[in-house]
């Protein structure tokens, strides 16, 4: 049994490592993929392993290496070993065929990753919070906390870096911090939630917002819910209004359908409400096309 | 009056307007540029409000004063609501402030009318203008469009835009002279006609100039010369639109007819179903009870049957039957009626037929078609895919499954998939939270996706 250590490491050391196990045609059988320190021999001794030059050529369809840097981006400790058995199958067994094959098992869950990582990126992209936290000469500067379920934080930050240019911004999360400054983007190992930024005073106009948009005749927690799950509501300054929201809702909903009729005003005295009129004089207008 | 209070009433006047989508717009995104925002494949929805709906722009009127006295509008010259009116620049830093902060994918703006159609398009041509041309911002705008102003000022709207709208509100002119007398169809279409041509323009002029173009004769909207091509302005990629439901008598029918005929012949993008829901301002002409939530999700799923899954809107409904089951997706309706289709089975028939099995979308769909040509498919595999099979099952044949013909026809099938007596409380009075989508339901409420 070959056991392969993979803590703090990713997928570039991933893939080097698979292919050397290929060379040596170890079955994915034969192969432990260990994330959980001290459990096996000494931390690191296997890893030097992995300094090694990869030898030997594996040819796997494109595709599949995008989708697996993706799931290499997921906690779960079994994805490693995952990919190795797709790997396998896909070059020692010559399943040419196998990813295409929704149903097979190892594909499901292949995909049942990939899914979860992108799902994770989106709600990045769509839930991190800047504050802003001063200017560099002519540059404003933000700063965001964020906790992503899985380790994204570099398939995120592109998306970032191209819709943020014009403003110096960093990310930090337990996991890695990335930082923008106009030219490049650098990497920072992983920080405390001690570090997040202070409110921003735009946050106040923000709720008032997320107050007035909402409608209280339509009230659907559960559909909120499921696309804006409770974990991530801690660092979103407008969550912290939906408990007051829901609870108004059939309050404000009882005193709509309780309110009198208004009458309905004469027109007022306006040229262009005239020529509107004249437009359709010689009787009402009628439908354009065959609709009745 | 202070920022806040402008902002909160003039994003109240915006919220009964449904469409919130920022998807679509062409790629673009701050790199080289001097200013933030990107846009480009599907837009990203930044919160959800307890409505469940997506929160992705922010989505605010210029002002709530308004000239015309459409009943079903809080904003309408006869409410006393309290009127407020931005100005250009706050608008603009509302907009950036909001967007550097990630709170938004960029600005849907509308406005009442104030003064005449040409004025009010003035208006909110200059928050895009200033958007754009002074601050640099890549970010995606929407902007409500007004079909009495004049064609150079719809033309400049697109030109800023990602997107542009009309409202048509309801489906006949006969809805519209009892409860938006100043508004016109005919004047409406022949807006949306009128945008349908820039749009097709400023996409072929798209593809010839990144050289994917081939052949434009044959292509173009009719009218269109070649030598016009050059010099057009950039122009909004799409267009859609909204429509009122159960603020007039209209059947689905007739909601279902219009929508079909807005995507054939003016190509919109979308069109919004917008469940008539109570105001603070009740107008007299208007029943004080608003439809069912459900009917306005039923329509989403018809919408998307005729987009997506090759129906036809007489296939949906008939003149016996106007209006969508309300108990059961149109699709399921559809099939109980239809039963001489099924079984299908799921390793022999064609696209059309998986298309039109209750409980297969379009995904998977495709999944079965490509796995089907390696492997003959058994209910397992089915599971794999997460099919719903209760759904599925009377509908489809697979290798180790025939279902019993009896069951098929059997008066039984559309009892069985009748939702519980206490979910059928769809009416409003015992209190907003009666009704509630199955889990199921709720993740394609807003899409319609099946
Ligand atoms: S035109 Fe009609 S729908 Fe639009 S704001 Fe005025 S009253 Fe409301």
């Amino acid at each position: 049994m070959r056991v392969v250590r993979m803590e703090g490491l990713g997928f570039d050391e991933w893939r080097n490592m698979a292919r050397e196990l290929l060379a040596e045609a170890v079955p994915p059988d034969g192969v432990l993929w260990m994330e959980e320190p001290g459990l096996f021999g000494q931390n690191g001794v296997e890893v030097a392993d992995q300094a090694r030059e990869p030898n030997g050529k594996v040819r796997v369809p494109a595709t599949f290496f995008d989708q697996a840097k993706t799931a290499a981006a997921h906690r779960s400790p079994e994805r490693w070993g995952l990919l190795y058995r797709i790997v396998w199958r896909l070059s020692r067994s010559e399943e040419r065929g196998l990813l295409g094959c929704a149903t097979d098992p190892d594909i499901r869950a292949l995909d049942h990753l990939v899914r979860a990582v992108r799902r994770d990126i989106h709600k990045m992209h769509a839930f991190v919070r800047f504050r802003r936290v001063g200017m560099r000469e002519d540059r404003e500067q933000y700063v965001s906390w964020f906790e992503p379920e899985h380790r994204i934080v570099r398939l995120a930050a592109g998306f970032f870096q191209k819709r943020f240019t014009g403003m110096d911004w960093s990310i930090l999360t337990p996991d890695e911090c990335v930082h923008w400054d106009g030219t490049r983007l650098q990497f920072t190992p992983g920080v405390e939630r001690s570090a997040a930024p202070e409110p921003d005073e735009l946050e106040e106009l923000w709720r008032a917002y997320y107050r007035s948009i909402f409608n209280p005749a339509r009230l659907k927690v559960k559909a909120m819910q499921s696309e804006m799950p409770k974990k991530y509501w801690a660092n979103l300054p407008e969550a912290e209004l939906i408990g007051e929201l829901i609870a108004q809702s059939r309050g404000r909903v009882e005193d709509m359908l309780a309110a009198e009729e208004r009458p309905v005003k004469p027109e007022p005295r306006n040229a262009y409400l005239k020529s509107l009129r004249e437009r359709t004089e010689g009787g009402e207008a009628t439908d354009p096309g065959d609709v009745s | 009056m202070e920022l806040e209070r402008k902002l909160e009433i003039l994003a109240d006047a915006a919220k009964y307007d449904a469409s919130c989508a920022s998807s679509g717009g062409a790629r673009k995104d701050s790199r080289g540029g001097k200013g933030v925002g990107s846009t480009g494949g599907a837009g990203i929805c930044h919160s959800y409000a307890p409505d469940g709906r997506c929160i992705s722009l922010l989505k605010v009127l210029l002002t709530n004063a308004c000239l015309y006295d459409c009943h079903y509008c809080i904003n309408r010259r006869s409410s006393n609501v309290q009127r407020a009116r931005f100005t250009v620049e706050e608008v603009v830093g509302l907009t950036l402030e909001f967007y550097k902060r990630n709170y938004i994918e960029g600005l849907f703006l509308s406005s009442g009318i104030i003064q005449s159609a040409d004025h009010t398009m003035e208006l909110v041509v200059s928050v895009a203008r200033q958007l754009r041309e002074v601050h640099d911002f890549r970010g995606y705008i929407h902007l409500k469009t007004i079909p009495e102003a004049s064609p150079a000022l719809i033309e400049l709207a697109g030109k800023y835009a990602d997107r542009i709208s009309i409202n048509i509100e309801l489906p006949t002119q006969k809805g519209l002279n009892a409860l938006a007398p100043e508004k016109n169809l005919e004047r409406t279409q022949d807006a949306m006609g009128w945008i349908r041509e820039k749009i097709d323009e400023g996409r072929e002029r798209r593809r010839s100039q990144s050289g994917r173009g081939g052949s434009l004769e044959g292509t173009l909207a009719p009218g269109l010369e070649r030598k016009k091509l050059g010099k057009a302005v950039p122009f909004a990629t799409g267009q859609s639109t909204q429509m009122l439901v159960g603020a007039d008598s209209s059947p689905d029918a007739v909601l279902l007819e219009r929508a079909d005929l807005l995507y054939r012949d003016y190509r919109l993008r979308r069109v919004y179903y917008s469940g008539f829901s109570p105001i603070p301002e009740p107008s007299v002409r208007l029943p004080v009870k608003p439809p069912p939530l459900v009917r306005e999700h039923r329509l989403y799923q018809a919408d998307w049957l005729l987009r997506f899954y090759g129906f036809d809107v007489r296939e949906l409904t008939s003149p016996e039957q106007p209006d969508l089951d309300l108990q059961l997706d149109p699709k399921l309706a559809w099939a109980l009626k239809n039963r001489a289709w099924f079984p299908a089975d799921v390793n022999r028939a064609p696209r059309e037929v998986l298309l039109r099995v209750p409980g297969l979308g379009v995904r998977n769909v495709e999944r079965i078609l490509s796995a089907r040509r390696t492997t003959r498919l058994r209910l397992a595999d089915l599971v794999r895919l997460r099919v719903p099979m209760r759904k599925v099952l009377p509908f489809i044949v697979a290798a180790d499954h025939h279902p019993a013909k009896q069951g098929l026809d059997s008066e039984s099938l559309r009892a069985r998939f009748l939702p519980p007596p206490k979910q059928l409380e769809l009416v409003f009075e015992r209190g907003p939270e009666l009704w509630l989508p199955e889990p199921a339901e709720l993740e394609t409420a807003r899409s319609g996706e099946i």
